[in-house]
């Protein structure tokens, strides 16, 4: 094969055919420009929808069902066991929040290698106390500086800090959500009651925000220690451990280990959040299915192009075979052509893109469910640009493989009496 | 004298519309040097046979030889490889690549070839041209030059591989005398200085009585053969 020639040839064909060349091009320019914007801003926006997820959410998470005991006393005694055992009004046991030997599973969760981390929450439920109004809510006790360390808390604390937490011991993380409704700012105090009427009063260091309007009007944090002593227990009373994973992958099956190993109710963030990959599998969908069809559609105009240059050219294709090109030389001309057309249009269309991706990152955009973010998220990935040249590439071969095959059939005896 | 083109018991059918032997027949050959004409009237076959001798056209019986070589049966690559460096066609309407410039259009058989480096390549086709008188129009769009001179620019691409053999279809039927006569003029020098072999089918009477010989066709066979010696 005699590719200088050949490109010369090719090259010749598309300068003096400038305005359909241009106009291919850019059918394929439109094509990946479009899909470099939409799969860089769509999976940005589902990064940041992941995120928003995965970092609310632990990755294990552990805390005893309310549930009936199965086995009822009643079963254990054996003269009993054949017969029919009938009893009513079965009530959960008292008591059954708290998880059983919560610190040595704490202990030994923290030591294992799958385990990046775990903390130990106490959940309340409480009323705030505002005036002669009661607004019921929840208090969670937490382990501050852990739960920074593992999740991003920190960027939900919208004012005040987990370090004031930390060091204050009857503070207070306040819900937004609370805070405007009973009008109290960082530094005032708020009074909380049990449901047994045990008034605390506590110090507002801090108040959070997690874009959640349900979580921000019931729920705030305090230190683990306060809470516990807010409920009246001792240092092992704990009601929930979550779990964060090195790789999330594993969340499944060590969930099913941790339920059998240590006698508790274990749900995996999969579990938890499985329309959310659904959200994400149908935009990535929409995705695709816009940009081929954008590539459809520029494969169609090149192969148009091609068709009518091959019609134009009929005579030179003629000449060509003629004077001792084959088939092949004729075939590899208008491939290249193809190819010419894809490579400008798939590298102007990459650009296009990543154009239009900074000016989508730089659009401001604000969410109170993430309050790190002020603008648009995109995701900067080259993965795109390759396969945004690699797709460019295919959809210009295929549109280029017919009419270059007739190109290469052409009888140049037909043409030559033709004329 | 070495046989550069030989026929051998060429018959060939068209199908369509209907069965049609347009040729019957025909055997002859070529010796090296020689400038033969074919004349017949119109319908004859003569372009058909021509197609034939260039391997252009594959669809026939009986064998045809290029330098004592069987062309017949080869594949469409090999007989597009000996037509860029063996055979040199001129049409009766002046093929050219309207885009390209003259030298590019002389040059690209031999750039197909890619013998010779492009320098070498130029150098030739700037020679074919002077030979033909028409170096000045090297650089000139092969679509802005008149009928004639694009005719000597199609002999010269035609030449550009040191061809064994010219093969004409009327190269002369569209140009006026004057340019005819330079035409015949250019074959009978190549003839004469380079030992070029020459067939050219030809209306002009007086063309091919100025050829070595005449080879007369009738309705699709050979019927005589006429030297001018
Ligand atoms: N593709 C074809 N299908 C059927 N018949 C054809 C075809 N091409 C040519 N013919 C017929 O074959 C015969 C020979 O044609 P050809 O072109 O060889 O004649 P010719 O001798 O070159 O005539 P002219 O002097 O007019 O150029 C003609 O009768 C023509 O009608
Ligand atoms: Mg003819």
């Amino acid at each position: 094969m005699n590719w200088p020639v050949i490109l010369n040839i090719a090259k010749t064909h598309l300068l003096t055919k400038m305005k359909s060349t241009a106009t291919a091009a850019l059918g394929v320019t439109f094509g990946i420009g479009a899909y470099i914007t939409m799969v860089s801003f769509m999976t940005g926006l589902n990064n940041m929808l992941d995120d928003l997820v995965l970092n609310q959410t632990p990755h294990i998470h552990l805390y005893n069902e309310i549930e009936p005991t199965i086995d009822q006393p009643v079963s254990l005694y054996e003269q009993f066991n054949n017969s029919v055992q009938m009893i009513s009004s079965i009530k959960p046991k008292n008591g059954q929040k708290k998880i059983h030997n919560a610190l040595p599973i704490l202990n030994l969760l923290k030591q294992m290698d799958e385990v990046k981390g775990a903390t130990a929450q106490v959940r309340a439920q409480i009323f705030y106390l505002s005036g002669s109004i009661e607004l019921s809510g929840n208090l969670i006790g937490v382990d501050i500086m852990e739960e920074t360390r593992l999740s991003n808390m920190r960027d939900y604390i919208i004012e005040g800090s987990p370090e004031a937490l930390n060091t204050m011991d009857n503070g207070i993380l306040l819900g937004s959500g609370l805070a405007s409704k009973m009008s109290l700012r960082i530094g005032d105090r708020v009074q909380i009651s049990t449901a047994q009427g045990a008034v605390f009063p506590l110090k507002i260091v801090g108040i959070y925000q997690s874009g959640v309007a349900d979580i921000d009007n019931s729920q705030s944090y305090c230190n683990l220690k306060t809470v516990q002593r807010i409920l009246g227990e001792a240092q092992n009373y704990i009601t929930d451990i979550n779990i964060k994973l090195n790789n999330i992958e594993n969340a499944p099956i060590l969930a099913k280990g941790f339920e059998k190993q240590f006698d508790v109710t274990a749900t995996d963030i999969n579990e938890a959040n499985a329309q959310f990959e659904t959200g994400t599998n149908i935009r990535n969908l929409i995705t695709y299915a816009v940009s081929i069809t954008l590539l459809i559609v520029a494969g169609f105009g090149i192969y148009n192009i091609l068709n009518m240059l091959i019609y134009e050219k009929m005579k030179d294709i003629a000449i060509l075979k003629a004077t001792g090109f084959s088939g092949k030389d004729v075939q590899y001309i208008f491939m290249s052509q193809a190819m010419i057309i894809g490579i400008v249009g798939g590298v102007l269309g990459l650009v296009l893109g990543f154009i239009l991706s900074v000016l989508i990152d730089g659009v401001p955009f604000k969410t109170e469910a993430l309050p790190t973010m002020t603008t648009y998220p995109v995701d900067f990935s080259v993965m795109y640009y390759v396969i945004g040249i690699v797709f460019a590439l295919i959809s210009t071969f295929i549109a280029g493989w017919l009419p270059s095959i007739k190109a290469k059939h052409i009888d140049p005896v037909k043409i030559i009496r033709g004329t | 004298m070495d046989i550069v083109l030989e026929a051998k018991d060429i018959n060939k059918h068209f199908h369509k519309p209907k069965d049609f032997h347009v040729l019957k027949d025909i055997s002859f050959k070529i010796f090296n040097g020689e400038f033969a004409s074919i004349m017949g009237k119109s319908g004859s076959g003569k372009s058909t046979l021509l197609y034939i001798l260039s391997t252009m056209d594959t669809e026939y019986t009986g064998e045809l030889f290029l330098n004592n070589k069987l062309v017949t049966g080869l594949s469409a690559t090999e007989l597009s490889l000996i037509r860029n460096e063996n055979i040199g066609f001129v049409f009766q309407f002046h093929y050219l690549l309207s885009e390209f410039s003259v030298v590019e259009n002389v040059m690209l058989p031999a750039k197909k070839l890619a013998r010779k480096s492009h320098q070498e390549i130029e150098h030739d086709a700037m020679q074919k041209l002077k030979m033909l008188g028409i170096e000045s129009l090297a650089l000139q769009k092969a679509s802005r030059i008149s009928g004639g001179e694009k005719q000597r620019v199609a002999i010269a691409r035609a030449l550009i591989n040191n061809p064994s053999i010219l093969m004409g279809d009327e190269p002369t039927g569209n140009l006026d005398s004057y340019n005819s006569d330079n035409v015949f003029n250019i074959f009978k020098q190549l003839k004469e200085e380079e030992g070029l072999s020459l067939l050219v089918v030809t209306h002009d009477e007086d063309f091919a009585k100025r050829t070595d010989y005449i080879i007369q066709m009738e309705d699709g066979r050979i019927v005589g053969k006429s030297s001018n010696l």
